[in-house]
């Protein structure tokens, strides 16, 4: 299998700021989002071969339409794409794996999410219901049920919880388009008030609205765009997809994620990466919650089993720390408007890779790592993008 | 004659006190407290708890017939016995409904018998039970209580029925027209002696000359009345020589078409070799039937007694607790989103909580799938009913329900079953700080929603109210 390997190039990326856009729907928010990507690349809409667009809420999605009638782009090939919270990182796979068919030059992948046209308080309800008999749980109470077996069996705290927000919205202070600009310290976090426990509001990343986008073609077509010295190669992606059912499953533990396990050997076997702790310069994860942060760490083999507290307290992840995590702020402070995280964080590690990052620039990085999630650890999309 | 072999009571967990109601409304208040269903409890729910109560331990498949005996059905135009058959997963049974009046459950017991006497049965199950409506800010909204009960008639049941008797009497009073949102009552005075004691009076004293049982030999009275003092009085008009005192008034109320069955299951609690006891309901007449304790009633006694179940409570600490529950407060929530068609397909999971075993690697799983959840086997699936007993695995309390925010959490508890499966559940009847991993929970049958204009009914895991399981 030849995979994707140095054969896809990013040639420009885009985003809106996440945050609550009252004043604009989610068309205005993909159209921003596109039209910079294509500014970043130095092409015009009309050079799209095809969209893949990530959008997760059926109420507000209508197909490759999504995509096509905002962009005005009528008659273009274009696929809406659903896969739980990592809608918007599977929509960049699509596209990557339609160019390294050979079957177009230069695609655009994007992701939008209006959440809060259904009010701030919470994901829209969706699975809820839907049964007549099964509870679902929240969003915040599926991974609390994580952090509670976390507490239970390696000990972890609330403290534990707190630095991943401390540490990711340091970094979001700096971040221009982040949702939320302001550091917090360890008693606002132990502090907040409980959302589903033991997790409280700023151990929950924030409701907001978003879209981003990337263009992607191939290394050829690149040397040809704005960013023909500095374009971003593929190196690798994963996708697993896990059961959306886990608390049905006898043998699930709650100490991680299989899905992210599985993406990350995928994509570590095709970047050829052996030590992530070494060779992984930044990583972009989903921290969705802050127990997920530490999962993470652990999932994607950057600490062993049960050492995710002691990664973050020993400030491994920070952002001048060996292996900087969520240098942006993370979803913690971007919020997670949900088809539009995933390319955001493409969009986070090609800029940094290229040195030009919004907010915290890491120092000379080499590989850069992006894991989107989604679910209740349903879905796990795992991206490696390098320098040329 | 036939006799009851086994007897189970339920009492919902919650209880006002009926100076709470009166400080509520600023009137006088009767002594005691009353039971109060939770929002998502009803008359067939208890009815449920109550036939499990009964049934538990015991093998279940001489059961040819499920009567169920309640003024307050959830449905006026659906079969509230049929549902509790599906939970016994007693496809075969005959079922009815007995309803219309307060003496709906003794009216079921004497069909029982004739069943049970014409051989068309081997044992019959009468459920009980009652969640009566009344008139905010009125003496009867203090003095009702919900609760249900559910008795086993056998050819050889060790209470055995005796004598009966029944009289038939049209009176209006109390009753309900289906347009009423709340009980309506008669004047007190005359109901109280020509429709009430007149025909209680009567059929006693017609079932205890068709037993050849004198009055005085009587060991204990147990009927549905008005009030307590109408119960002793008219006790000592039949000639009983012991004081009728009714367990139920001061703790958990008139428990309507239930109180009798409930009363009973009380007594024969308590009950000794050689006893006589007298059990009375009435409504538009009277039924009374008269039993004498055998040398087997302590081998009868598996399910928890009534008194535990007076005892295991948690107080409403205020009246809107209970107008929250009774939903007497006008809402504009919408509906849950749900499907008549969806509920019918996962039937099997619903009411008889059944679940699968693969038999390729043996994991006891939950829903039912065609393909093994652990070992993706495809069609090695057995059916097999889950436990309604398990330890919790993990669990949240989650302030974030359906996109609303909540000032009490609900938790949310993943249990493994006894014996195997591993489900998520709601949890209830709990204070939030308690719930632990590893805490015991069991089963509770429960109204979830209305979504789709039709009572979604499921389990909800609650700490064990009782050192019995049910099964």
């Amino acid at each position: 299998m030849p995979g994707i390997k140095d054969r896809i190039a990013v040639a420009g990326v885009g985003a809106t700021r996440f945050t609550e856009h009252w004043e604009k729907d989610q068309e205005d928010l993909l159209v921003e989002a596109v039209d910079e990507a294509c500014r970043d690349a130095g092409i015009e809409r009309s050079d799209i071969q095809a969209i893949w667009a990530g959008v997760y809420y059926h109420t507000t999605g209508m197909g490759g339409a999504a995509a096509v009638d905002p962009l005005r782009m009528y008659g273009v090939p274009a696929t809406r794409v659903e896969n739980f919270c990592a809608s918007g990182m599977d929509a960049f796979r699509n596209a990557c794996f339609a160019v390294a068919a050979g079957v177009y030059d230069i695609v655009l992948a994007c992701g939008v999410e209006k959440i809060t046209d259904s009010g701030s308080r919470g994901l829209p309800n969706v699975r809820e219901g839907l049964h007549p008999f099964l509870p679902a749980p929240s969003a915040p109470a599926m991974f609390a049920m994580a952090a509670t077996r976390a507490f239970e069996v390696h000990g972890w705290n609330k403290e534990d919880l707190a630095r991943v927000a401390v540490k990711n919205h340091a970094n979001g202070e700096k971040h221009p388009k982040a949702h939320f600009r302001r550091a917090i310290t360890m008693d606002d976090a132990m502090n907040a008030p409980i959302i589903a426990y033991p997790l409280g509001r700023f151990d929950s990343c924030a409701v907001s609205d978003g879209a981003s986008a990337v263009i992607v073609t191939t290394p050829a077509v690149a040397k040809t765009l704005t960013h023909k010295d500095d374009y971003v190669l593929a190196k690798a992606n994963g996708l697993s997809v896990y059961t959306a059912n886990p608390m049905y499953k006898p043998s699930f533990d709650y100490l991680g994620f299989p899905a992210t396990q599985a993406a990350a050997k995928m994509a570590y076997e095709e970047a050829g990466v052996t030590d992530p702790f070494e060779q992984i310069s930044l990583a972009e994860v989903h921290d969705c919650f802050t127990i997920t942060e530490l999962l993470n760490y652990e999932d994607l083999g950057f600490c062993k089993k049960g050492e995710g507290a002691n990664f973050v307290r020993d400030g491994l992840a920070n952002a001048d720390g060996p292996l900087p995590v969520n240098p942006s702020g993370g979803l913690k402070s971007f919020g997670h408007p949900i088809g539009a995280t995933g390319c955001r964080m493409i969009g986070e590690v090609t800029r940094q890779l290229q040195g030009r990052a919004e907010g915290v620039q890491v120092r000379d990085p080499e590989l850069g790592l992006a894991h989107n999630l989604g679910g209740p650890g349903a879905v796990c999309s795992v991206t490696i993008l390098g320098r040329q | 004659m036939a006799g009851i072999a086994a007897w189970g009571a339920y009492l919902p967990t919650f209880r006002l006190d009926r100076k709470t109601m009166g400080r509520a409304w600023d009137t006088p208040s009767l002594p005691g407290e009353r039971s109060v269903s939770a929002g998502d409890e009803d008359s067939l729910t208890m009815g449920v708890e109550a036939a499990l109560a009964c049934l538990a331990g015991r093998d279940r498949s001489d059961v040819d017939a499920v009567f169920f005996a309640t003024t307050t059905s959830p449905y006026a135009e659906k079969q509230g016995a049929a549902t509790i058959a599906a939970v016994l997963d007693l496809p075969n049974a005959l079922t009815s409904d007995v309803t219309g009046s307060l003496r709906a459950a003794t009216t079921a017991l004497r069909s029982a018998l004739d069943a049970i006497a014409a051989g068309t049965a081997r044992a019959v199950l009468v459920v009980a039970a009652d969640a009566r409506p009344a008139e905010p800010a009125t003496a009867t909204e203090q003095l009702l209580g919900d609760g249900a009960a559910a008795v086993l008639i056998t050819a050889d049941g060790p209470a055995e029925i005796i004598g009966v008797a029944g009289v038939t009497e049209d009176f209006t009073g109390p009753w309900r027209r289906t347009v009423d949102h709340y009980v309506r009552s008669f004047e007190p005075k005359l109901e109280t002696e020509y429709g009430y004691a007149r025909a209680v009076i009567a059929a006693a004293k017609e079932a205890l000359s068709r037993a050849g049982i004198a009055a005085e030999q009587v060991t204990k009275f147990v009927a549905y009345a008005p009030d307590p003092r109408t119960l002793a009085t008219t006790a000592k008009r039949i000639g009983v020589a012991e004081v009728a005192r009714d367990p139920l008034f001061s703790t958990v109320g008139n428990l309507g078409a239930a109180h009798t069955l409930v009363a009973l299951a009380a007594a024969l609690d308590g009950a000794a070799a050689g006893d006589h006891i007298i059990a009375v309901a009435q409504g538009d007449g009277a039924d009374a039937l008269v039993l004498r304790i055998g040398a087997g009633i302590d081998a009868a006694r598996s399910g928890v007694p009534v008194a535990d179940l007076i005892a295991s409570k948690q107080m409403l600490p205020s009246y809107e607790g209970f107008l929250r529950f009774r939903r007497l407060l006008p809402s504009d929530a919408s509906d849950p989103r749900s499907s008549t068609v969806q509920y019918w397909r996962d039937r099997r999971q619903a009411l008889p909580f059944e679940g699968v075993r693969c038999t390729a690697c043996g994991i006891v799983q939950f829903p039912a799938n065609r393909a093994c959840v652990e070992c993706a086997a495809l069609d090695k699936m057995e059916p097999i009913k889950l436990a309604h007993r398990g330890r919790i695995f993990t669990f949240t309390l989650d302030h974030l329900v359906g996109g609303e925010y909540l000032e009490t959490p609900v938790p949310r508890v993943v249990v493994d079953m006894d014996g195997g499966g591993r489900v998520f559940f709601d949890m209830t009847d709990v204070n939030p700080d308690e719930v632990r991993i590893g805490n015991e929970i069991e089963l509770t049958f429960r109204r979830i929603h209305d979504g789709a204009g039709f009572h979604n009914y499921y389990w909800k895991a609650r700490p064990p109210r009782t050192a019995t399981v049910p099964a």
